[in-house]
């Protein structure tokens, strides 16, 4: 059954090519569905590897299938071959299983891109160098799954190209990557030169013959490189942003497979660890709980709901180094694959919330889901038990053996790091319970307008105001001027009157004009009177208009300040924050808002709840892998025997100390989450004095290093472009300015005059005279 | 040997007579064709062109094909008479060492005959292509000091008249510094190889530029040897271009047309890596062992140093250029490792980089078509209005940065693998330039192909299907290479282990720096270093 192993990397390369040629023919979802069908063939051929494997007797779970030679200079040989046994068919096993159901979630979660299928190009490639990266059977091929996945991994998350942040997120995550594989192809060499083999084979059965030295180097070298891979300090950076990838990349690449690729290769190479000096292990062990902690403090203060899961991703992982470190290689495996379970099974759930929301990622905005999105909610909800350590779910076990096995390790030293396991389990139950009820419970935040909505509300509410005051200051200008007119009037009028008392005054009382000029000079003063009435008339008017634009003006004022003190959305959140009660500004609310308004958040289609379902099953149950009561039941554990030769530290605790370390994990874990609820829930305490911008910004590490890359180290790289231009290249140019002026200057002595021409023979003549006399004489 | 093989080996014999001279013949022909058309013909003068390289590259084909893969030495000997007195001879032939350079030159110039245009002037163009096709294929497969020398000259002059007419913007300048410099460079070789005849000459018993014969013989002085080979290394390093003379290249290669960058990065550098294995490692196997610290650090230097100054470089085919520098400083790096690891990487890293570098410059050259710019600054969003333009640009760009199962990782590894083994800090400070590599080349691809597109980014054309299909062979290639290399480092190794053996015969304290076999003094002695210099620094 093992011969059709080649199989489980075939299937998903053959999507792949297929892919590329038909693609874009077979659109939107077939290109979907076949791409999952590579991925799901693959799960059944891993499926039937390791039912052969199971059929066989422990010694012989060994295989090696070589396919072709692909490098053979001299005496470095490299094939593409396959190594199957208990560890790569583990690997296997949740990459492809894990991987189909992500594939099927992305049917639905791609729907409508434009570039639909060249996603699902990306997917099955990622597959496949994921598979030749666990499958491999020397350090090379390892090594080109290895890029290969990152090669992917950056492609996937600069998907969405045109936002430039997306981009420098991808960009990020290969280089970051890359300072890694510097370690890896540096400890490649150190490997071959001292075995004269790369291959694993070589490796796990000659290790021996390397020095502690030698060992200890290639360890280190290769932990740079998981570090890089597997987002430890110091090169964790890349991971939170990787997040710009759509959701199913972050759940299939950046959580349960592609960042675990650091810890199989120390797990495979095991053998090397064991012959490297203890203190080497110690600082595996030391880095993964230092990160650990470090990325689970970070968690606690992140808003958008995927970075959470990013920084506990990290944080998970380091619990893997941690394991590894103390050599608790089955408990790394163990948890490797049960954190493959809840956490893809957390990213797809916080994607489904995503499409459900329109592309919404901020946490504070969402609340009151478990309503609308009931699958989701409830899928989420097991994911959370399962990463807080609440037995019986699957992390619990998992976690717990990790902290068991660290405790037995070396002493202080071993509860030191058990120490600093639980309170990162702490802390992870508490920051895990925040999103939870930020995400599900509470009041539906999604309505309310945000600040940006809130200021522009104002903005137009202060806008209509003013042109209120506009108007008002029209209509009084309109009453002055109607006033003013009207004065004019009666000025005039009285004119009118003085002149035909003039006339009348000068006129003979007893011509018959007299009386002509008295009917006219009433008729005048009658007039005065009637524009006097006119005029008193608009008095009021104008009053009511100068009193009404001093309002409006008053009121412009009276909204700016409101607009200046008005309540803005909460910047930290719980479940019983309020909304900002709109008031003056409810109708003018800017577009965003009211199209919100109509829209419907709702639960994700089944391509996506089913695989959802599929995972919290995983995630309830997935410890009974290994469970702890019997040695019977440490299925995983001797499933894996033949992986690790021998080199899996033993546990000596007592059945007593076992219990009280699971009873005092269990109890911090549910401290964790009472506390949370008390805090998010309840409102007990105010979340700003445990959210500090310091965690939020994950201590500035990531702040740092732009500020040094951007600053001195691009300063630097600025100066040796100059130095090329200006001094490399200034020298060539001034000896082509050299060579021009001697040319001149050459010039000026042939001047084309015989007599100089004599001068020089003659000169020339004597100098060669004297030297030989010189010669003769001296 | 295999059936197979043996009808090829057959074949080769019966056929040998004229096989080489034809590489060079074919397109000197087709010269002489183009002379004989009318200028005004424009679509049969690129025809003829098209015609005459695909018959030269076929030539090159047959030739891998009938070429016999366990043989060490030289095959498809010609050798013709030429100044007997002076002991000149038209001595031409190949083996795995110069085999592949030939077929890449025998592929690319279709390819860039292909998918480039002239703007004006086809005939002249066409026929300085043709020049050029017909001394590159000289010069590599020339095994008479004097002819590969001639050969070396005479592709400057086409590619001089190539960038000063049809090249961009300072074009005349950048013309006239590629000319002068490498020509400098190179009249010092003419007097090495002289005076290599002549001080040879009383213990071979006659003058004679045959290569072979003054790889076998030639005892020289230690001076003299020194002075000789530097007098060679001079010109090479010119060509390569190793750091510090290296400006020439940016210049050069950013006002060519893009033909002429393709063939100048393809096949023109090749001959300075070329020459440096065949007229120097060959030939002076005591003083390369001795002076290659010097050379590893140079190239060393020139892969950090290319890679970090093309970080900075606003200009697209600029950058490119200086990539080249960087993928070049690997090459010395793997001759000078002087190990079978480093020399068949630095080989067929050669053939790698004509291949990427090649389709790089292809690339920048239809977005400069199209774009009338290669200011990165004034492009952006590409992969919007060009996707298939972009997939292409993508592959390339990964094979150039060195991703395993493409064919630009082949040679990087196998180059640091052996000059991981036989010098061991070099080899750490070029795996570092495996970082840079992905940050000049991601990030320029950023700031061109992502983000918004904007103005005339949002309308810009993609691959036409000619265009897609023009460089079709070079995609193949570089995932062929990279998948499955073999068939390639089959060929190479044979010459490469003969080489070797050459160099060991010659130097008697060879063996010391051998790294095989294994031991383990080696990495302890690295571990002690490091912990000595970990207490320095404290």
């Amino acid at each position: 059954m093992l011969d059709l192993a080649w199989l489980i990397p075939a299937f998903p390369l053959l999507g792949f090519v297929l892919l590329i040629l038909f693609g874009r023919r077979l659109g939107e979802p077939a290109a979907g569905w076949l791409a999952t069908l590579a991925a799901a063939g693959s799960f059944v051929f891993t499926v039937i590897a390791f039912i052969g494997l199971l059929g066989e007797g422990t010694e012989e779970r060994f295989h090696i299938i070589k396919l072709f030679t692909w490098l053979d200079v001299g005496s470095f040989q490299a094939d593409a071959g396959l190594l199957i046994d208990p560890l790569s068919i583990t690997m296997c096993l949740f990459i492809t299983g894990v991987g189909s159901l992500i594939h099927l979630y992305s049917v639905g979660y791609m729907h409508g891109d434009p570039n639909f299928s060249k996603f699902f190009i990306y997917l099955n490639l990622f597959i496949f160098s994921m598979l030749l990266l666990v499958l491999g059977d020397n350090l090379l091929l390892t090594f080109l799954g290895w890029e290969g996945v990152g090669a992917c991994s950056y492609l996937l998350i600069s998907f969405w190209f045109s936002d430039e942040s997306n981009a420098s997120a991808g960009k990020k995550a290969f280089v970051t990557n890359r300072v890694g594989d510097f370690g890896f192809m540096l400890a490649t060499f150190l490997v071959f030169v001292n075995l004269g083999s790369i291959n694993y084979d070589d490796i796990v059965t000659r290790s021996g013959e390397m020095s502690a030295n030698t060992a200890t180097l290639v360890v280190m070298l290769f932990l740079l490189a998981a570090a890089g891979k597997s987002a430890q300090l110091p090169l964790f950076v890349w991971l939170p942003d990787a997040m710009a990838g759509p959701t199913p990349v972050s759940a299939l690449i950046h959580a349960a497979t592609m960042v675990t690729s650091g810890v199989f290769l120390l797990t495979r190479l095991n053998p090397l660890l064991a012959e490297a000096e203890t203190w080497s292990t110690g600082l595996v062990a030391w880095l993964g709980a230092g990160t650990a902690l470090f990325a689970a403090t970070a968690a606690v203060a992140q808003n958008d709901i995927k970075r959470v899961l990013a920084y506990s991703t990290v944080s998970q992982l380091g619990y893997l180094f941690l394991a590894v470190g103390v050599g608790a290689y089955v408990a790394a495996i163990f948890h490797m694959v049960t954190h493959a379970f809840f956490k893809a099974l957390l990213f797809l759930g916080s994607g489904s919330v995503i499409h459900g929301l329109h592309d919404e990622q901020d946490m504070r905005r969402m609340g009151g889901l478990q309503k609308l999105m009931p699958v989701t909610a409830f899928t989420f909800i097991i994911g959370w038990l399962a990463i807080a350590g609440v037995p019986p779910f699957a992390g619990f076990w998992s976690k717990d053996e990790i902290l068991l096995y660290a405790w037995n390790y070396d002493e202080a030293q071993g509860k030191i790091l058990w120490a600093i396991g639980l309170v990162t389990a702490l802390l992870t139950a508490f920051y895990m319970t925040r999103q939870v009820i930020l995400t599900f419970f509470g009041r539906t935040r999604f309505f309310d307008a945000t600040a940006a909505e809130i200021d522009q509300g104002w903005e137009n509410r202060v806008a209509a105001a003013r042109a209120e005051a506009d108007q008002a200051r029209e209509a009084e200008q309109a009453a002055e001027a109607a006033m003013g007119k009207a004065s004019a009037d009666i000025a005039k009028k009285q004119e009118a009157v003085v002149k035909a008392e003039e006339k009348l005054g000068a006129s003979d009382p007893a011509d018959d004009k007299h009386d002509r000029l008295v009917k006219a000079m009433q008729k005048a003063e009658a007039a005065v009177v009637k524009a006097e009435e006119k005029a008193s008339s608009l008095v009021a008017g104008v009053d009511t208009a100068v009193q009404q634009a001093k309002e409006a003006a008053g009121r412009v004022l009276a909204l700016e300040n409101q607009a200046q003190s008005a309540p803005r959305p909460a910047v930290v959140v719980t479940a019983r924050t309020e909304a900002v009660e709109l008031g003056e500004i409810a109708d003018h609310m800017p577009a965003s808002y009211v199209h919100r308004q109509e829209y419907h958040p709702h639960e994700s289609p089944p391509t996506m709840t089913v695989p959802l379902l599929v995972l919290a099953a995983l995630a309830t149950v997935g410890g009974g892998l290994n469970l702890p009561f019997t040695k019977d039941l440490h299925f995983l554990e001797h499933w894996l025997e033949p992986s690790l030769f021998g080199h899996e530290a033993e546990v000596t605790s007592s059945a007593g100390t076992k219990w009280l370390l699971a009873v005092i994990a269990v109890t911090v874990a549910l401290l964790a989450i009472l506390s949370a609820f008390a805090v998010y829930l309840r409102g007990r305490r105010d979340p700003a004095t445990i959210e500090r911008p310091v965690l939020a910004n994950a201590w500035y590490v990531d702040q740092s290093y732009a500020d040094f890359f951007g600053g001195p180290g691009r300063v630097f790289f600025d100066m040796l472009a100059w130095f090329d231009r200006n001094v490399i290249d200034g020298a060539v140019r001034a000896v082509a300015q050299g060579s021009t002026w001697l040319g001149q200057g050459m010039r000026a002595m042939q001047p084309g005059f015989v007599r100089s021409y004599a001068l020089s023979i003659g000169l020339g003549s004597v100098l060669v005279v004297v030297w030989f006399l010189g010669r003769l004489f001296v | 040997m295999s059936y197979a093989s043996l009808i090829a080996a057959e074949a080769a014999e019966t056929v040998d007579f004229a096989v080489l001279p034809s590489l060079v013949l074919a397109p000197l022909l087709t010269m002489a064709a183009l002379l004989l058309l009318p200028p005004s013909r424009e679509d049969y003068l690129k025809l003829t062109a098209l015609v005459g390289s695909v018959i030269t590259g076929a030539i090159s084909l047959y030739v891998l094909y009938a070429f016999d893969m366990g043989e060490p030495g030289f095959q498809f000997v010609t050798q013709r008479e030429w100044y007997s007195t002076l002991g000149l001879s038209l001595f031409l032939a190949i083996d795995g060492i110069s085999l592949f350079l030939v077929v890449l030159t025998g592929v690319l110039f279709p390819v860039a005959i292909l998918t480039t245009e002239p703007h004006h002037d086809p005939k002249p163009y066409y026929v300085w292509m043709m020049l050029l096709m017909a001394g590159s294929m000289g010069a590599f497969m020339a095994l008479d000091l004097l002819l590969f020398f001639m050969f070396f000259e005479v592709v400057l002059v086409p590619m001089y008249f190539l960038i000063g007419g049809w090249g961009h913007g300072d074009r005349v300048y950048s013309a006239m510094k590629f000319f002068l410099y490498t020509m400098a460079a190179s009249a010092l070789m003419l007097v090495g190889i002289t005076s290599l005849v002549i001080l040879a000459a009383p213990d071979i018993g006659f003058a004679t530029f045959d290569v072979t014969v003054l790889a076998d013989n030639h005892e020289l002085g230690r001076t003299a040897s020194i002075l000789v080979f530097l007098s060679f290394a001079l010109a090479f390093a010119v060509k390569v271009p190793l750091f510090p003379v290296h400006t020439w290249l940016p210049d050069a290669h950013t006002e060519a047309p893009t033909a002429g960058s393709v063939i100048l990065a393809g096949v023109m550098l090749k001959l300075g890596t070329y020459g440096l294995l065949r007229f120097g490692v060959y030939l002076f196997p005591t003083v390369v062992r001795d002076l290659a610290p010097l050379f590893l650090t140079l190239g060393v230097v020139g892969i950090v140093y290319g890679a970090a100054v093309a970080t900075m470089q606003s200009d697209l085919k600029r950058l490119v250029a200086y990539s080249s520098v960087a993928h070049m400083g690997f090459i010395v790096l793997g001759i000078f490792a002087l190990n079978n690891q480093g020399l068949s990487g630095s080989i067929i890293q050669m053939v790698n980089h004509g291949i990427s570098t090649g389709a790089l410059f292809i690339l920048v050259g239809w977005i400069y078509e199209r774009r009338h710019t290669r200011q990165i600054a004034e492009l952006g969003g590409l992969q919007k209005s060009a996707p298939i333009m972009a997939g292409v640009f993508t592959l390339v760009m990964l094979s150039s940065v060195g991703l395993p199962g493409l064919n630009g990782f082949v040679g990087e590894f196998l180059i640091l693998v052996g000059a991981f083994s036989s010098a061991r800090w070099w080899a750490v400070i070029g795996v570092s330039g495996v970082i840079l590599a992905a940050l000049y080349l991601l990030w320029a691809y950023q700031r061109t192909f992502h983000g918004p597109a904007e103005g005339d980014n949002a309308t810009m054309g993609d691959l036409r299907r000619s265009e897609l299909l023009g460089i079709m062979p070079l995609l193949f290639l570089i995932v062929f290479l990279g998948v499955y290399p073999k068939p390639v480092l089959d060929r190479i190794e044979p010459s490469v282990d003969a080489l070797i053996a050459h160099v060991e015969s010659r130097v008697d304290d060879f063996d010391e720096d051998e790294p095989e076999p294994v031991t383990r003094a080696g990495t302890e002695g690295l571990i002690q270093a490091a912990e000595e210099a970990h207490e320095g620094e404290e």
